[in-house]
């Protein structure tokens, strides 16, 4: 199977891989898929409590290349956003951006989830509501 | 990441995928090159020299194959591969004796050219018991045993295992079907010119095997068909002019079949030197994998085994990733990624394996062309890439702060599963 040139980079130059202090009140982890479906992504959102701006995200990966890519790429876009921006990023923006084939979008709807467990454990240590995350809608 | 340096004799990319295909010997590709041009006649025409020439070099080559697995050259009938070898015995011994009964027996390793056909004599009514494994991958004796009813008519294990490269006790197996009158088929595509073959001594009905994983030609295989004590029949599946004594019909491919037979011939005359050889070069790979990298096992019987496989499962890794990691090296992984199902090796499976560690497996199948600097590049590279993934892996992370990942509610929701 050929890798995109992008799907490459990430693999080869993984952004922001690494973890943050999982118990502090401004971080929020998100733990998505199964060892044995052969993917699990761990995200992490470092979030500063009064711009709710996204200041800082690391993730670990144990996937195929283009898991590790999707998750990668998602740290890179989290970065910056707030919260609720970061909550607006689509599955299918992975996808165009890394150009990943049919048999890959999984990862990027995982890449998705990620994100949004993350942002939802952040949610629930600060006592706000976590919202339900939303049904991610694969595109086939 | 970091490059390694190519040591000197070593050039990119390196195959080590021997269980897929073999290249071939350059001396196989001289004995059959006459025979495109020069020594072109159909081996059937039986009036003229052209015809008698053909004639006599496939006679040549089924003596060459008969010797190798100790059968008589009119036990040999050329096919177009193990595929075909595979659906001929099965299907043809079904449909020979099914007056006699409707039941087979097979294993849940085997290669899907068994599995398939066994699944579609089940459609037509035939009955088929697919024997677990156990750990080691070997079956069990007494389950094969307990198997058998009066209506079993048909046993198939393959004679060494194209994954893991673990050897059945084949011998045994035999023995048990000669007693219950059952007949034996193994494919043994794997196994023959790798490791010692005799169809007499290891009570085998019938065999399956082809060029191309020994060093010859693709699509040629033959399959071997009992005589005598006991005297096996079967219902040919591809009707034509009647070649290979009604059994299968179609023109012999007879450049491949001289190809076929020149590689058994070289097979046959440097087995134990090269099975030595690559055992060793095998064992060396692992020593030095598993010596460099905690948590890695290796899938499957050492004991019983192909002396070019390794198997091996690199804990908190997966297989894809690994891969694109050292894709200047060419091996197989049982990792679903690899495969054209989405799902890991069910192979791996069977043995109790748990999917995460079939998702991170790679297969090495050391051949006759492969070096011992080769072997060792691999092993530096794929060291390299390991810890680099695992650093990047949130199991190991996990697994290295003891926490149990097998107790982990994991949320397998997500994504496509």
């Amino acid at each position: 199977m050929a890798y995109s040139d992008k799907v490459l980079d990430h693999y080869s130059n993984p952004r922001n891989v690494g973890s943050l202090d999982k118990n502090s009140n401004e971080v929020g982890t998100g733990l998505v898929g199964a060892p044995e479906c052969g993917d699990v992504m761990k995200l992490q959102i470092r979030v500063n409590p009064v711009t709710q701006i996204i200041e800082e995200a690391k993730f670990k990966t144990f996937g195929c290349g283009s898991a590790i890519a999707s998750s990668s790429l998602a740290t890179e876009w989290v970065k910056g956003r707030t919260v609720d921006e970061a909550l607006a990023i689509k599955n299918t923006e992975i996808v165009k951006e890394l150009a990943l084939p049919p048999v890959k979008i999984h990862c990027s709807v995982l890449a998705e989830d990620a994100i949004r467990a993350a942002i939802g454990d952040w949610k629930k240590k600060q006592g706000t509501e976590a919202t339900e995350p939303a049904k991610v809608q694969a595109a086939q | 990441m970091a490059t390694l340096a190519v040591p000197a004799g070593v050039t990119l990319p390196i195959y080590i995928d021997n269980h897929a295909t073999t290249p071939m010997d350059p001396r196989v590709l001289e004995a059959m090159t006459p025979y495109f041009i020069k020594v072109f006649g159909n081996s059937a025409s039986r009036n003229h020299s052209f015809g008698w020439a053909a004639e006599e070099a496939v006679e040549t080559a089924r003596e060459q194959i008969a010797k190798l697995i100790g059968a008589t050259s009119k036990e040999i009938i050329f096919t177009s591969g193990a595929t075909e070898s595979n659906n001929l015995a099965i299907k043809g011994v079904a449909e020979m004796y099914q007056e006699k009964g409707n039941h087979i027996i097979t294993a849940v390793t085997e290669h899907k050219a068994v599995l398939d056909t066994c699944k579609r004599l089940e459609k037509n009514g035939f009955r088929v018991t697919y024997l677990p494994v156990q750990k080691d991958g070997r079956i069990d004796l007494e389950e094969l045993k307990r198997a058998m009813d009066d209506k079993t008519i048909l046993v198939s294990i393959m004679f060494a295992n194209n994954e893991i490269g673990v050897v059945q006790p084949v011998k045994e197996i035999g023995a048990l079907c000669r007693e219950r009158g059952v007949f034996f088929h193994t494919d043994a595509v794997q196994a023959v010119g790798k490791v010692p073959v005799n169809v007499n001594e290891q009570n085998i009905d019938l065999l399956s095997l082809t060029g191309h994983k020994i060093y010859g030609p693709k699509g040629v295989g033959a399959l071997y068909v009992r005589r005598r004590n006991p005297r096996v029949q079967i219902t040919a599946q591809i009707d034509g002019g009647g070649h290979e004594r009604g059994m299968r019909s179609g023109t012999l491919n007879v450049p491949g079949i001289v190809g076929l037979g020149k590689a058994c011939d070289i097979a046959r005359e440097e087995l134990a030197s090269e099975a030595a050889h690559l055992s060793g070069m095998r064992d060396r790979l692992m020593k030095n994998l598993m010596s460099r990298l905690d948590e890695t096992y290796v899938n499957g019987s050492l004991e019983h085994r192909l002396p070019g496989n390794l198997n091996i499962s690199f804990a908190y890794v997966e297989g894809e990733s690994l891969l694109m990691g050292i894709n200047d090296i060419a091996v197989s992984s049982g990792s679903a990624c690899t495969s054209a199902t989405l799902e890991p090796s069910y192979v791996l499976k069977a043995l109790g394996t748990g999917d995460d560690l079939a998702h991170s497996s790679i297969r090495f199948g050391i051949g006759r062309f492969n070096t011992e600097a080769e072997l060792e590049y691999a092993a530096d590279k794929l060291v390299g890439v390991v810890t680099k993934l695992r650093e990047l892996s949130p199991l190991y992370e996990m697994a290295k702060e003891g926490i149990d990942l097998s107790k982990v509610k994991w949320d397998a929701s997500a994504g496509s599963h």
